[in-house]
């Protein structure tokens, strides 16, 4: 049976990968509105590098939530519309197994590009090494949260009419804790302060969306069917 | 006094509300090992809305779905290994060959072993076609890709929802053979379809909503 479930996680895994990538606008969109978004900063606000050291690493988590935002749609739609969530709910395995593989094939399609993408930019921004080592630390932390507080309110919006604004109402408020400690971590880094609280704070919301979400997205799931 | 306790798939005064609209009410039939039975009804009589809390997905304002004697709520990821939904939609993806969507498919659900994946495709006359994009097919081909998931499936009871549409006659008289089949080995379906069904040897019980 152990085995079965690993069977049938990496099954999904695949399957949703090999999806995704042959969407590959769906990956590519939220991108490169991450990129546009944090690219207009620089023109708004000039190119004085010290304002811009300052502010970037909240500029560029701030990109990533709506970025994340944006590409939270593609996790359960197509399934929804095809029947193929339907399938899932009637298997004979925990939807909470289904849902963490598709979280984490999620996760890996748009929140692993944001970080590499976000790296990119700040090292394109001149950011110092500290903020960027944070960014890095943080976000690696902090995405897979979004995808899975994501996919918890996707799930309860999928199909619905006018769901994408409405989605981006729900989402962002929740997306806020992660934002708060990611930024202090990384204030607190460049000023010589130590993060680890912040981080600890980070990783235990990783643990806590890692325990609720699959139980929410698959209950929220079950009252979208019922 | 004493229940009819051989019914395997019993339901009792369904009642079906959506929004403020009653959609029927009073709805109970009684299956038993090997019986087919067939919903017909006009358009919005909720055919598709009891076949969902037939297999689970939707739960009855009032009344209650009986498997082997127990309510189904009680151990519902224990009723949906016995049950095949083939629903309106197909279930499958088109970015994805006839092929891997079956491999999806039977990862997913309680498979039997009789047939390998190639030989349930050219069962229902796929093979020629089982590496081609699901996108590139016709709508009568992707209905033969969802319902050979019949063929994979180790489930007990199946529940259609008109299996027979956009099939051509060849592929009527294959669905047809394959409900038959599986009711002359003690299966059960349920099925939602306004054709006439031809089951020799088979007991159809009809159900108009």
């Amino acid at each position: 049976m152990k085995s079965n479930l690993l069977d049938v996680f990496m099954t999904i895994l695949k399957r949703d990968l090999s999806l995704g990538l042959s969407r590959s606008s769906e990956i590519a969109n939220p991108l490169i509105f991450f990129f546009i978004v944090v690219m207009i900063f620089p023109f708004a606000l000039g190119p004085e590098s010290n304002l811009l050291q300052r502010i970037m690493p909240g500029v560029i988590w701030i990109a990533v939530l709506l970025s994340a935002t944006l590409s939270l749609d593609m996790m359960f739609r197509s399934d929804f519309e095809d029947g193929s969530l339907e399938l899932m709910l009637l298997s004979r395995y925990p939807m909470t197994l289904l849902i963490m593989a598709k979280i984490t094939a999620h996760w890996l399609l748009t929140g692993a590009p944001l970080i590499l993408a976000s790296i990119f930019l700040g090292v394109l921004l001149n950011l110092p090494v500290e903020s960027l080592l944070y960014l890095f630390i943080t976000m690696m932390l902090g995405t897979p949260v979004l995808s899975m507080v994501g996919s918890a309110v996707m799930a309860l919006t999928v199909g619905l009419r006018g769901g994408g604004v409405l989605l981006a109402l729900l989402i962002l408020p929740l997306y806020i804790p992660v934002l708060i400690f990611s930024i202090a971590a990384i204030d607190n880094a460049i000023l010589g302060l130590p993060i680890t609280g912040e981080i600890y704070i980070l990783g235990a919301l990783l643990v806590l969306a890692i325990t609720l979400a699959p139980f929410a997205t698959s209950t929220s799931l079950r009252i979208r069917f019922g | 006094m004493y229940e009819n306790t051989s019914a395997v798939l019993e339901a009792v005064r369904l009642k079906c509300v959506r929004g403020e609209r009653l959609i029927f009410e009073n709805v109970g039939f009684q299956l038993c090992s090997g019986e087919v039975l067939q919903i017909d009804g006009p358009n919005g009589s909720g055919k598709t809305s009891l076949l969902r809390i037939l297999c689970g997905l939707a739960v009855a304002e009032e009344g209650e779905v009986n498997w082997k004697g127990r309510s189904i709520n009680d151990d519902l990821a224990e009723y949906v290994r016995e049950v095949n939904y083939i629903g309106h939609n197909n279930g499958i993806k088109s970015e994805l060959t006839p092929l891997e969507n079956l491999v999806v498919a039977r990862s997913l659900m309680s498979s039997n072993r009789e047939f390998s994946l190639m030989e349930a495709l050219a069962q229902m006359n796929l093979s020629d076609i089982a590496d081609i994009p699901v996108r590139k097919l016709s709508s009568g081909q992707c209905r033969r890709v969802a319902l050979s998931r019949l063929l994979i499936s180790q489930a007990r009871l199946w529940i259609l929802d008109e299996p027979f549409t956009t099939l051509d006659d060849n592929g009527r008289h294959l669905v047809q053979d394959l409900i038959a089949t599986h009711a002359r080995k003690g299966g059960n379906a349920v099925i939602v379809t306004h054709e006439s069904l031809n089951l020799p040897e088979v007991i159809l019980n009809k159900l108009t909503l």
